[in-house]
């Protein structure tokens, strides 16, 4: 026991000095802290997971039942009734394998949108950079995306889909999608906490994306002088990507990946900025 | 000795109402609106008028002080003087306006028990959750999960969720988790206020310990007893400002005695300016405290004495006085007999006996009432006090639940002697 207590003793020597005061000018964004907290993001993430699994039927269910049901309508409306071409495929394979990413990146910017504003209570109580509380919603947002992918998975074995070798370039996609959601998502829910309007556009918004990306049709619809537009939408690579990987439709262009990805690469580090100025006031006016 | 804390010119200033609009969409609109107005009239519009509305309050001013390693400070000081501020600034909750903060080694802070806990959570689950908001790794949880447990006496109950546990167990478990911490500085709000007895006393005995183990604690509390008890300095706060530092006993004595003299009493000498109306206009109010008292203890009767000039003749008037909480709730209110009066000044006292009221800050609203029936004038918040809780014969240091805490007179008695109860 004594002996600890000198080991101990020895380790205060070497306490680490901080300061506290007030910020100016440009602030360094201080990622390295965000690493330091990396066990504590990994703790709300799983928190996140295990909270929506408590009750395992309804949140495996629901992980399932939504991108199942928008692929059920969206065939029957966009399938059926507007027939609209879906480059060869199945309308529900097809459509499923967009409704993926998809969900994926609407559940993540929706999540990490409401991230600040919905854990208040640790806000006011204790510090942590605020910034795990964005990126942990992007993670936790994974379980789903992996349950959901499961059920493409048996779509493609009953379609007799074989997926090509730009399965090995998923992760790619995946991520994408994760720092775009990220990205927009660490503007939206600094501006949530100052602004109670908000939470109002995040849907809206959200439905508006859905429309301007390859989800319910193909981008071969689109008329090839507005295509360079409609590649802007960081979404559109994405989604052709999974569906170029899994269902072996012709590859996305790299400037369908290059450019949105420069796109949210500065919508992020723009966001994360912001989210920096704004991060000394959350607290105050949450 | 070395310095673990050292706090240098510290200010938060807060922006009161509303500086800009608090709807983007508003503020967008704004923005462009202005940006197509510059752009037809060819110069910029003013706008700078936007920035006037709000008001500053500095919640800290100009705080500076040094603590020791192995310090055990208290902190008073009335509601609102700035102690959670202090607080939530060294924890790094919310950053200073000016000033400069200097510590080593980790700060857990205490805000609150259970901070974190997620109801649908088993008590296993939360006590990692709890633990890494608090700031510890897993490892070290893992290490302290069994003393956690043993600490907070929910053995039984690990795999239950949270949410079917009673308020108690919820505490323990809450406190257990945070007394495993093991910052170098450990700063504490308020949080002696919940559990019972023998949990209360485990918790001092472990904020002793830690103490002892060379480790600072920053303590707040109303509970001057139990500032008296574990700390040996207390820094007082009033209105922001450090008012007072040194030996506890002191200190303390002094923030009891200057909150029973100076604030309560309000003077109008002008029958022209004082509040009032054309039928009534006031004087004088005061808060006074029996000779020998220093200070108002839950024990100490008050009087509480107004003045106030009749400007009608033959007016039948009496006089409502209404107590109130800090919380806004009305404890009381109390009438004089109506009498008839001609013009002229009208003296009221109200003698609210000692062992009545429950510890707390006290607001007192008159209102002059006409003919017994119809109020003619009210003022709020003429009086405001503090009833301190000083001495206590019990080491429960809790706030004792209840809106008042009357003496009661009680009737107890044994009955009679059984060897035998019958269900032996």
């Amino acid at each position: 026991m004594e002996k600890t207590d000198t080991v101990q003793n020895a380790q205060v020597k070497t306490l680490r000095r901080s300061v506290i005061s007030p910020s100016r000018g440009w602030l360094s964004l201080n990622l390295k802290e965000v690493w330091e907290y990396r066990e504590l993001l990994g703790i709300l993430a799983w928190r996140d997971i295990t909270v929506r699994y408590k009750q395992s039927i309804v949140g495996i269910g629901w992980a399932i039942i939504q991108p199942l049901m928008t692929m059920i309508i969206f065939t029957i409306i966009f399938g059926k009734f507007a027939k609209l071409p879906s480059d060869g495929l199945p309308y529900p394979i097809f459509a499923y394998c967009a409704l993926l990413p998809w969900t994926y990146f609407a559940r993540s910017l929706g999540d990490s949108s409401d991230s600040l504003v919905g854990s208040s209570h640790l806000i006011t109580k204790v510090y942590f950079p605020r910034l795990i509380l964005p990126i942990s919603k992007v993670f936790s947002g994974l379980i789903d995306f992996a349950i959901a992918f499961a059920i493409l998975v048996g779509m493609m074995a009953w379609y007799r889909i074989a997926p090509t070798k730009g399965v090995l370039a998923l992760p790619l996609f995946i991520g994408i999608a994760m720092l775009a959601a990220l990205g927009v998502g660490t503007w939206f829910t600094a501006l949530n906490v100052r602004y109670r309007d908000v939470k109002f556009v995040i849907p809206f918004l959200v439905q508006i994306w859905m429309y301007a990306s390859p989800v319910a049709y193909s981008t071969s619809l689109i008329p090839e002088k507005w295509q360079w537009i409609y590649g802007l939408n960081p979404m559109v690579g994405v989604i052709e990507g999974f569906r170029w990987a899994m269902l072996g439709k012709a590859a996305p262009s790299i400037t369908l990946l290059l450019i949105p990805s420069l796109i949210i690469i500065a919508i992020l580090i723009s966001g994360l900025y912001y989210f920096k100025k704004m991060e000394k006031t959350f607290a105050d006016i949450i | 000795m070395r310095t673990a804390i050292s706090i240098e010119n510290l200010g938060k200033k807060y922006q009161l109402g509303q500086v800009h609009s608090d709807l983007l969409t508003e503020r967008i609109g704004h923005g462009l609106r202005s940006y197509f107005r510059k752009f037809q009239k060819g110069s910029s519009v003013t706008n700078s008028s936007q920035k006037s509305s709000g008001d500053e309050f500095w919640a800290l001013k100009d705080v500076s002080m040094e603590i020791q390693e192995g310090e055990v400070i208290g902190i008073i000081g009335r509601n609102g003087a700035g102690k959670s501020t202090l607080l939530k600034v060294l924890s790094r909750i919310t950053e200073p306006t000016t000033g400069r903060i200097t510590f080593e080694g980790r700060v857990g802070s205490l805000l609150e028990v259970g901070t974190g806990f997620h109801p649908e959570l088993t008590g296993r689950e939360n006590i990692f959750l709890n633990g890494a908001i608090l700031g510890m790794n897993r490892a070290e949880i893992t290490k302290k999960f069994d003393e956690i447990v043993k600490f907070s006496e929910i053995e039984r109950f690990l795999d239950t969720p949270v949410k079917r546990y009673s308020s108690g167990m919820y505490v323990r478990l809450g406190f257990a988790v945070a007394a495993h911490l093991e910052p170098e500085i450990l700063i504490v709000d308020e949080v002696l206020a919940v559990g019972d007895v023998e949990f209360q006393k485990k918790c001092l005995g472990k904020m002793e310990n830690v103490a002892k183990e060379g480790r600072t604690v920053l303590f707040v509390s109303h509970n001057m007893t139990a500032i008296r008890e574990l700390c040996k300095r207390a820094v007082w706060l009033d209105s922001g400002r450090c008012v007072g530092d040194g030996e506890v006993n002191e200190v303390v004595s002094k923030y009891l005695q200057k909150n029973a003299n100076s604030i309560h009493e309000a003077v109008w000498e002008d029958p022209r300016t004082a509040p009032g109306n054309q039928k009534v206009r006031l004087h004088r109010a005061r808060l006074s405290v029996p000779p020998g008292s220093s200070s108002i203890t839950i024990q100490t009767p008050l009087d509480a004495e107004f003045e106030y000039w009749n400007l009608v003749p033959d007016a039948k008037l009496s006089l409502s006085l209404h107590l109130y909480n800090l919380e806004g709730l009305c404890i009381f209110s109390s009438d004089s007999t109506p009498r008839n009066y001609p013009i002229g000044l009208i003296r009221d006292i109200c003698h609210i006996p000692g062992d009545l009221l429950n510890d707390g800050t006290y607001k007192i609203m008159i209102m002059v009432v006409q003919e017994n029936s119809f109020g003619i004038y009210q003022q709020e918040n003429i009086l405001v006090f503090d009833a301190h809780e000083d001495e206590r014969d019990s080491n429960w240091y809790g706030k004792w639940p209840g809106a008042v805490r009357p003496k009661l007179n009680w009737t107890t008695e044994f009955i009679n002697k059984s060897d035998n109860m019958g269900l032996l």
